[in-house]
């Protein structure tokens, strides 16, 4: 926990930033606010799957999270957390509402310009790690980059750099397969920071580890949120959510702030 | 905006590197994959390799004696004016070719009608009947032996000499000797074609070509005019130096007959070319079928096998759409994936078929004969055939959502 961050409230931070508008660039935008850029900003989104009935996975969701801030999504299973996951990821798209990344309204945007977003700004954090099992551990960083015009040479420096800060300088020509699951789940980490996304979100990063594995994951998570990185981790884990600096809590659909204790 | 799309645009060589690596992961079920497309690859180039090294031999129906055997004969032809022209050899017509190049051995021949005379090998009148045999009497120029290749089993054959004076000799082919009871040639035998008595000088015992010799009294071509008054010769027989069959048949009747080389007949051996044609086309069209269907089979199985790994890739093509790579990166890796494939396996099914043609070429002693092209271009058909069988797995796996293929594990 750190306690000493600055807390932004969501509803503070809504007050700060500039009304939506499509034309709105978020590289102007950072500059101009530097420090407390807003990265995501969900208004009023909704998402409901066909059927019948209709199943309403989330509603009514408004969601800030600032740069640099650590943020915990909790839940049970069947809450809606993947969802949302999905949602804040560019995976998938709301069907009422306005999402803001970076202050770019992505919920109109075709599939190959939100793929290209996501590649760019998001990097994801699964619990299965979803490392390519025949490729070494420098290749499977290098991957978040292939799809972006990064020069390989660029692309392998800064995957060993970021393997560097993980800790498994070490691991670089391994096989994934010859690593433990905490060493996988950093591999997997480092994959997510190398693109240096703007969020980087975990999906119940520790869900298959053991808790020594866990702690040094979240260890990780601490020192990155110490660099300024802004985290959003989703878990049913009171342990894992209690390390970020602010929680949010999901339950059917709906989502309620937290004060951090 | 000219920078949009170059930017989505993999680099080829990442795209490249990515299939290579996806191909990779699994030797095993690689060399099963291709293996349909080596194997079609393999059958259409030694097919086509075995069918250029055939033709290019001179095969077993294309024997050397007959490949060098032409025979001019006369020959008529409706003139303008509605009559028959009918030409005659001329008695030198041996001489005449004998100038050109090309031309080994020549001689005429002719059948000889004897009016009626019988051939009898003793002048005894045999007061029991008959030992009298039906024996054909032919005529031919001294050439004409070696021209048909004629051996001799006893004697020797008449020359120029005998054939200008007219000398009552004779060469009897073997059976006619057998007939005759003529078995030797030391004792100066002789025998009668009526009541002329004619002496034996020799006994042919085989021939390549104008087998009647076997059966018949042959005469010197002088002999027959002065005695039995032979008009003319009746064919022209020649045999060529190998391979110029074709350039004397093409100048024989002129040489023969400068006046009307068309009145002639000339009969020459087909030409290699014709042989060729037949030869490749019988064993080509099986073979090349065999060879399509191979492949047909080779890019149902890259199909079906991209298909397969597609759907346990499941997690892997999620885990790229959500680090950036679109529908379309997607698509594009597996086809190259099937692409690769296609043309590893066009690479080694060349490489079979070249070893193929060399290795019955050695067999059967042939110079193997193969269109260096025809190498080149078969991993390139293995490619097309990958590019067509990876289409629609490709477009399957460009298809899955990212959020299904990233649930669970």
């Amino acid at each position: 926990m750190t306690p000493s961050e600055p807390f932004l409230s969501s509803v503070l931070q809504d007050e700060h930033s500039e009304p939506p508008s499509a034309g709105r660039n978020h590289e102007e935008q950072g500059e101009q606010d530097q420090g407390r850029r807003t990265v995501v900003e969900m208004i009023g989104v909704c998402r409901t799957f066909p059927g019948t009935p209709e199943v309403h996975a989330v509603r009514d969701i408004n969601l800030t999270i600032s740069e640099g801030e650590y943020l915990s999504i909790v839940g049970p299973s069947g809450s809606g957390k993947s969802t949302l996951l999905h949602l804040l990821g560019l995976l998938d798209r709301p069907s009422v509402g306005t999402y803001l990344l970076d202050g770019v309204d992505v919920s109109e945007l075709s599939d190959a310009k939100r793929s290209e977003l996501r590649g760019e700004r998001i990097g994801f954090v699964f619990q299965a790690f979803h490392l390519l099992q025949h490729r070494s551990v420098l290749e499977n960083v290098e991957l978040s980059m292939l799809y972006r015009r990064i020069p390989r040479r660029e692309r392998t420096k800064r995957a060993r750099d970021t393997l560097d800060r993980v800790g498994l300088k070490h691991r670089v020509e391994f096989s994934p397969q010859t690593l433990s699951g905490g060493e996988r789940q950093r591999v997997a980490i480092a994959r997510a920071l190398a693109a240096e996304p703007s969020l980087l979100l975990a999906d119940e990063p520790t869900g298959n580890l053991d808790s020594g594995n866990a702690d040094a994951v979240l260890d990780v998570f601490d020192k990155l949120h110490g660099e300024g990185l802004t985290l959003a981790v989703i878990t049913h884990d009171d342990d894992v959510s209690t390390r970020a600096d602010r929680r949010v809590r999901i339950a059917d659909g709906t989502l309620t702030d937290e004060v951090a204790s | 905006m000219r920078r949009a799309p170059l930017r989505r645009r993999l680099a080829l060589r990442d795209l490249l590197g990515e299939a290579l690596a996806g191909v990779a992961a699994r030797p095993s079920r690689l060399a099963l994959t291709t293996l349909g497309t080596v194997v079609g690859i393999a059958a259409l180039v030694a097919t086509m390799g075995l069918g250029q090294t055939a033709s290019g031999q001179i095969s077993g129906r294309f024997d050397a004696t007959s490949a060098v055997r032409v025979v001019v004969e006369a020959g008529e032809r409706e003139g303008t004016d509605g009559g028959v022209k009918i030409t005659e050899l001329p008695w030198d017509a041996a001489d005449r070719v004998s100038r050109l190049a090309g031309v080994a051995a020549a001689g005429t021949f002719a059948q000889v009608a004897v009016e009626g005379a019988q051939v009898r090998g003793v002048p005894v009148s045999d007061p029991g009947g008959a030992v009298e045999h039906d024996v054909p009497v032919a005529a031919g120029s001294p050439g004409l032996f070696d021209a048909v290749n004629a051996v001799l089993s006893d004697g020797r054959f008449f020359d120029a000499g005998h054939d200008g004076r007219g000398d009552p000799v004779v060469v009897l082919g073997r059976y006619a000797a057998e007939r005759l009871g003529v078995n030797r040639v030391d004792s100066q035998p002789s025998i009668f074609i009526g009541d002329r008595p004619f002496t034996v000088i020799g006994i042919i015992d085989s021939a390549s070509h104008r087998s009647e010799l076997l059966d018949a009294v042959v005469l010197p071509m002088g002999t027959a005019d002065s005695l039995y008054g032979l008009d003319a010769p009746g064919a022209l027989e020649i045999r060529t130096e190998l391979g110029a069959a074709q350039l004397i048949g093409s100048q024989a009747a002129l040489a023969v007959a400068p006046n009307d080389p068309e009145l002639l007949n000339v009969d020459v051996p087909p030409a290699p070319g014709s042989l060729r044609d037949e030869v490749s086309t019988d064993v080509n069209v099986l073979f090349l079928a065999l060879g399509g269907l191979a492949l047909l089979v080779g890019g149902l199985g890259i199909a079906n096998i991209t298909l397969l790994s597609v759907m346990e890739r499941i997690s892997e093509i999620g885990l790229r759409r959500a680090v950036g790579a679109t529908r379309r990166h997607i698509a594009n890796q597996f086809v190259v994936e099937s692409i690769v494939i296609g043309f590893l396996g066009g690479l080694i099914g060349a490489a079979a078929g070249v070893l193929a043609t060399v290795g019955v070429s050695m067999a059967r002693g042939w110079t193997p004969l193969l269109d260096p092209g025809l190498a080149a271009v078969a991993p390139f058909l293995g490619a097309l055939i990958g590019l067509v069988a990876g289409t629609y797995p490709a477009w399957r796996a460009s298809t899955i959502e990212p959020i299904a293929a990233l649930r669970g594990g």
